[in-house]
């Protein structure tokens, strides 16, 4: 009755993860995400938390956007409706894990809560998913990839927000520089030293 | 068929919409985290500023404390007494009414205090410390890179000539700069004192002299002066206490470096060299006279 994409096998699903985190960096090397990449790289502590965030919901999102996809929508011919149903599967699980974790987890929450709502509508997050169905992943290469794909994001707000940390230390670039147009121009050559990835090929 | 591809896209976006409204609508029942209601009450009475000055993650954090216990109702340093009397109100209990503090930086060395090298790097104290303790021959003082000044939210510290100065009409004593301070240099001090020692020099008075014509030598005059033992040499520098001050500015007139303050001025200075003179030749003269009187009937 279901149509499932094959299963992967553990190189596939390895090449997989590093290919996420570092070749195809949902940051540096396909722009996804950008907003709360400028928006919370301000300190490292806070990029770190949000990195977090984005992992945990990436993979969650991955994962119920599969069963999704595979169940609900292709066994009704709406695998057209991808975008609109992703989006409303995830906002509600972002929701729902706040919720939860706010009861259950106060911890967790402390450390994530404000982060999440800003994950509700990071386009990053919906291109996993998407991403996963349009390279028919399996469901543990769905979830492997999402976590990879928030393993890249976190690497990249971290290295980019100890970068703006150093540069507002050293306060020598020039005024009409300051703040936003220097983080723009460090977050260009991040991304070209990432570019350098694209050759790297593992298992292969 | 077209018409009908549309009405399933309708209707299983409207059902899995309608499923995940009552999934979340469950789910705001099941995992409710009762809370107080007196928090956002206590929320509202707080300046809404996010600072930190009380020492919990933003004003949210000190709500949560206060109606737990765990924080006083004058907690907030921004808010001050009114603040303080409105969350009283709400949680029913009466403000202590606290002094209003202020941050004051201990050293005026500024400009007057030497330099032992020229520093380059990052504009920053804490990153300067690393380089040898600072360029500053005393490696107590002010070294005027403003790390105060980037922690401060209010706008209420500067660097002037040097070293830095707390503007006291903005301080709001939250605290942020003294914690900026790799030297802790600054501390809160009650606002109505006036009179303060701006010097942390502990070296011996020949080495402090040294490296800056403003710091304090423990000469201990401001010691002798002082009426009110307020004022202590301790560890070659001179310390107020606080509650004994009554603020006659004595000590700061009597210190020959001009290292308390309010720094006087030459007239008030020669005034009080004066005056002190004056007093020494009056003892002088009773202790002369007294001496006469007890050398008269061996005469006799």
């Amino acid at each position: 009755m279901f149509n499932l994409p094959a299963s992967m096998g553990l190189t596939d699903i390895l090449s997989l993860a590093i290919a996420a985190i570092l070749v195809n960096n949902y940051i540096l090397v396909q722009f996804l995400g950008c907003c709360s990449f400028f928006g919370v790289s301000k300190k490292t502590d806070t990029a770190v938390g949000m990195g977090m965030a984005v992992i945990f919901v990436m993979a969650l999102a991955s994962a119920v956007s599969w069963a999704v996809q595979y169940f609900i929508l292709e066994p009704l011919n709406l695998g057209y409706m991808q975008t609109i149903a992703f989006i409303l599967v995830i906002a509600t699980l972002v929701q729902f894990v706040e919720m939860f974790m706010k009861k259950s987890m106060p911890a967790l929450y402390s450390a994530l809560g404000i982060f999440l709502p800003l994950i509700t509508t990071n386009c990053a997050v919906l291109g996993a998913a998407i991403t996963n169905i349009d390279n028919g992943n399996s469901f543990i290469g769905s979830v492997v990839y999402g976590v990879s794909a928030g393993i890249g994001y976190t690497l990249a707000i971290v290295l980019f927000a100890s970068i703006r940390e150093r540069l507002d230390l050293t306060a020598k670039c020039p005024k009409c520089f300051e703040g936003f147009p220097i983080a723009l121009i460090s977050a260009a050559l991040l991304a070209m030293s990432f570019m350098g990835f694209s050759g790297l090929q593992v298992f292969k | 068929m077209d018409t009908m591809n549309v009405v399933y896209a309708v209707l299983v976006l409207f059902v899995m919409g309608v499923v995940f409204a009552i999934l979340l609508g469950i789910a705001a029942k099941v995992f409710a985290v009762e809370v107080d209601e007196r928090i956002p009450l206590v929320r509202e009475c707080l300046p809404g500023a996010n600072c930190g000055g009380c020492g919990f993650p933003g004003c949210d954090g000190l709500a949560t404390a206060i109606v737990e216990g765990k924080a006083p109702v004058n907690g907030c340093p921004v808010g001050g007494a009114a603040a303080a009397a409105k969350i009283a109100e709400v949680m029913g209990v009466e403000a202590d009414s606290s002094e209003p503090k202020v941050a004051h930086v201990h050293c005026n060395g500024g400009c007057n205090a030497k330099d032992k090298a020229v520093y380059e790097g990052l504009q920053d104290c804490t990153a300067a410390m690393r380089v040898a303790g600072g360029p500053k021959a005393c490696a107590f003082g002010c070294m005027g890179l403003g790390s105060c000044v980037k922690a401060c939210a209010f706008d209420a510290i500067h660097v002037v000539n040097g070293c830095a100065v707390v503007d006291p009409d903005k301080c709001v004593a939250c605290g942020k700069c003294a914690a900026a301070c790799p030297k802790k240099l600054i501390d809160m001090v009650p606002k109505s004192k006036k009179v303060h020692v701006n010097c942390m020099n502990k070296d011996k008075g020949a080495q402090a002299m040294k490296v800056c014509d403003n710091a304090c030598i423990g000469c201990m005059k401001c010691e002798k002066t002082c009426k009110f033992d307020a004022i202590h040499v301790s560890g070659n520098v001179a310390v107020i206490d606080y509650d004994k001050c009554k603020g006659c500015k004595m000590c700061a007139k009597a210190c020959p470096k001009g290292a308390i303050e309010p720094v006087p001025t030459p007239e008030e200075k020669a005034k009080f060299e004066a005056m002190m003179k004056a007093q020494a030749e009056k003892a002088k003269a009773a202790a002369e006279a007294a001496k006469a009187a007890a050398e008269a009937p061996k005469a006799e």
